[in-house]
């Protein structure tokens, strides 16, 4: 074994890098539930040792579309294959290539960390001494072999999603994939867990694909599907995602309707606007000169100005045209911090 | 495909690896589970005996007058059926499991795993099973109390008698506990049709003195089998209804029965809901 390496990382697994093939290949998955459509025909490929995000508000689809690439249901049209094989008509094989960590928890708090994933490696046919050995490398790598004879009940819950994600890695699957991963974490533990699937797709060349509702997680991800109400709105880097908005962002609180103000900025400036609720947004280079001209030309109309380079929601925005929480969601949020207060 | 060639499961090993290997790690977990919650054994040990001493001390005098089972004292009349109903709410109740797995998410860890249906169903039942029959088994050191004597091979035969009876039961509940989201459904089946099945099966009252309708469900009702069986193993002199060979063929054919009918529910893959 190689000295000096980080506790995470895995020296035997000098993993050969596949061929350009994709990994994970998604074509024209529909899925419909009774009186609902949540894919509606999206296709994505998912490249070797790639940390590959779906991003999507609640109810975009993306959980429909990680049940269905861990074979857990079957889409009504469509095609999701993994490393080759199809989910729905060779789940057998998808199986045994896949990682899978849900967003609820699988360990069992009954049992010892130990114990977990010797019940778990059992699932995956590992067994004796063999399984043993793996069960101690991969409790030293997420940083748990010490307390590998204790009930995970006692663990906290940045702690018991390392045993989830260690549970997930055991059989060296070439795919991981992970719901949500780091619901409930704290600040921390979110950050460690990022650098841990970083590390996986750097050193042991696992392809990770990541499903998150959060912005600042997408942003570390290699490439992005961004989800909308079943539908994909985007593909790609996020650098080149956020790179397609021209220059700034602008945002004007509209000092009473927003609606008006956009009109009256249209016709002025010959510039296109969105009406976000009580604000105006505008995509336009060089955005702090434009203020000023706006501001001037609309006295009294415009309670706030802001100026910002394009983050990853207004991508998302720019491609639907609403916001990737609804008003009622922000509201329900405002208001918890609120009642904090 | 070169990743493959890291993955630590090898696909030459053989085929009994991959049902006797995950089942095994099944049945170990529910066992291990059971133990670990103190309250759950307590419980399971000590409802059946309350139950035995105060129905059967309740009962025990105006049961003799109505002439029912000779000579007998109702206490160890209701022996028998007393055990069978420790071995029907074990088994019943032990696949209670099966939803909070599937709350949990346990359940989908174990569904996204290359292990068939059928050792998910075999090694879940067969530690129901084990549970419930052991605590069946362990109500045997009361028996000197209902005036039972046991030579090694009645014992052996009793225990299997217990085996089988526990593992329909155990199958059955996992058959009702599959598709179910919420334990409280659960319990209203378990109500509505397995405790009046333990009433009808010769447990409480003997089947001769029932009316004609009430025989038919008895006989019908595969727990009769293994009331009679039990009856007829703790104490030989009494009147049984059935052969204890025909009682331990029918409990075989329940098993599989039922059985089958849990390897049916699990094996539907569903479109909707992930299964």
């Amino acid at each position: 074994m190689v000295s000096k390496v980080p506790a995470f990382a895995d020296a035997e697994s000098e993993v050969e890098v596949p061929s350009a093939a994709a990994v994970i290949s998604v074509q024209g998955l529909v899925h419909r539930y009774e009186n609902r459509t949540a894919l509606n025909g999206v296709s994505f490929d998912v490249r070797p040792a790639e940390l590959f995000g779906m991003l999507g508000p609640n109810g975009s689809g993306k959980t429909t579309l990680f049940r269905i690439l861990s074979t857990l249901m079957i889409p009504t049209a469509g095609r999701a294959v993994v490393m080759g094989y199809d989910a729905a008509q060779d789940p057998a094989h998808v199986r045994r290539q896949i990682g899978v960590v849900f967003q609820a928890q699988s360990v069992d708090p009954k049992l010892t960390a130990y114990e977990n994933l010797w019940h778990q490696g059992h699932l995956y046919r590992l067994r004796g001494p063999a399984l043993k050995q793996r069960v101690g490398e991969i409790l030293t790598r997420v940083g748990l072999a010490d307390r590998a004879k204790e009930r995970l009940e006692t663990f906290s819950g940045g702690m018991q999603r390392r045993i989830e994600l260690a549970k997930g890695l055991l059989h060296r699957p070439g795919v991981l994939l992970l719901d949500e991963p780091t619901t409930g974490l704290d600040p921390g533990a979110r950050r460690d867990l990022w650098q841990y699937l970083q590390m996986l797709r750097d050193e042991e060349h696992v392809s990770v694909l990541v499903t998150t509702h959060l912005m600042e997680e997408a942003e570390r991800c290699d490439r992005l599907a961004i989800l909308n109400e079943g539908n994909l709105v985007a593909l790609g880097t996020p650098m080149e995602l956020k790179s397609e908005i021209g220059g700034d962002v602008i945002l004007l609180d509209a000092a009473h309707d927003a609606g008006s103000l956009a009109e009256h900025i249209r016709a002025r400036f010959h510039v296109e606007t969105t009406v976000l609720e009580n604000q105006v947004r505008i995509e336009r280079e060089e955005g702090h000169r434009f203020i000023t001209d706006v501001v001037e030309a609309f006295p009294g109309e415009i309670q706030a100005v802001s100026v910002s380079k394009p983050a990853l929601e207004d991508v998302f925005i720019h491609r639907t045209g609403h916001k990737f929480w609804s008003e009622s969601q922000e509201e329900a949020q405002s208001n918890s911090a609120a009642k904090r207060r | 495909m070169a990743t493959q060639s890291t993955a630590l499961a090898r696909p030459g090993t053989p085929a009994s690896a991959g049902l006797l290997l995950p089942a095994f790690t099944l049945w170990w977990r529910e066992i291990v589970r059971f133990y670990r919650q103190t309250t759950r054994v307590i419980g399971v040990l000590a409802s059946p005996l309350v139950f035995w001493l105060v129905i059967g001390s309740g009962f025990g005098t105006s049961f003799r007058s109505g002439g029912g089972p000779g000579q007998q004292h109702y206490l160890d009349y209701f022996y028998p059926g007393a055990m069978i109903m420790i071995v029907l709410f074990t088994s019943i109740f032990t696949m209670m499991s099966v939803i909070e797995d599937r709350k949990e998410g346990f359940l989908l860890s174990v569904l996204v795993a290359p292990v068939p249906r059928s050792a998910i169903v075999l090694g879940k039942v067969l530690g129901g099973t084990t549970l419930s029959a052991i605590q069946g088994l362990i109500f045997l050191i009361f028996a000197p109390f209902a005036g039972v004597h046991l030579a090694p091979v009645q014992v052996l035969l009793l225990a299997v008698v217990v085996f089988l009876v526990s593992f329909a039961l155990t199958a059955l509940g996992f058959a009702i506990a599959w598709p179910m989201d919420s334990s409280q459904a659960f319990h209203g089946i378990v109500n509505l049709f397995l405790i009046p099945l333990w009433l009808v099966s010769g447990a409480m009252f003997p089947l001769t003195g029932a009316s004609k309708w009430i025989q038919v469900i008895m006989r019908l009702n595969p727990l009769t089998y293994g009331v009679a069986a039990l009856r007829g193993l703790m104490y030989p002199g009494a009147e049984t209804s059935f052969p204890l060979s025909s009682a331990i063929a029918t409990l075989l054919l329940f098993s599989l029965v039922m059985f089958g009918l849990a390897l049916l529910m699990a094996n539907r893959r569903s479109r909707s809901s992930p299964i």
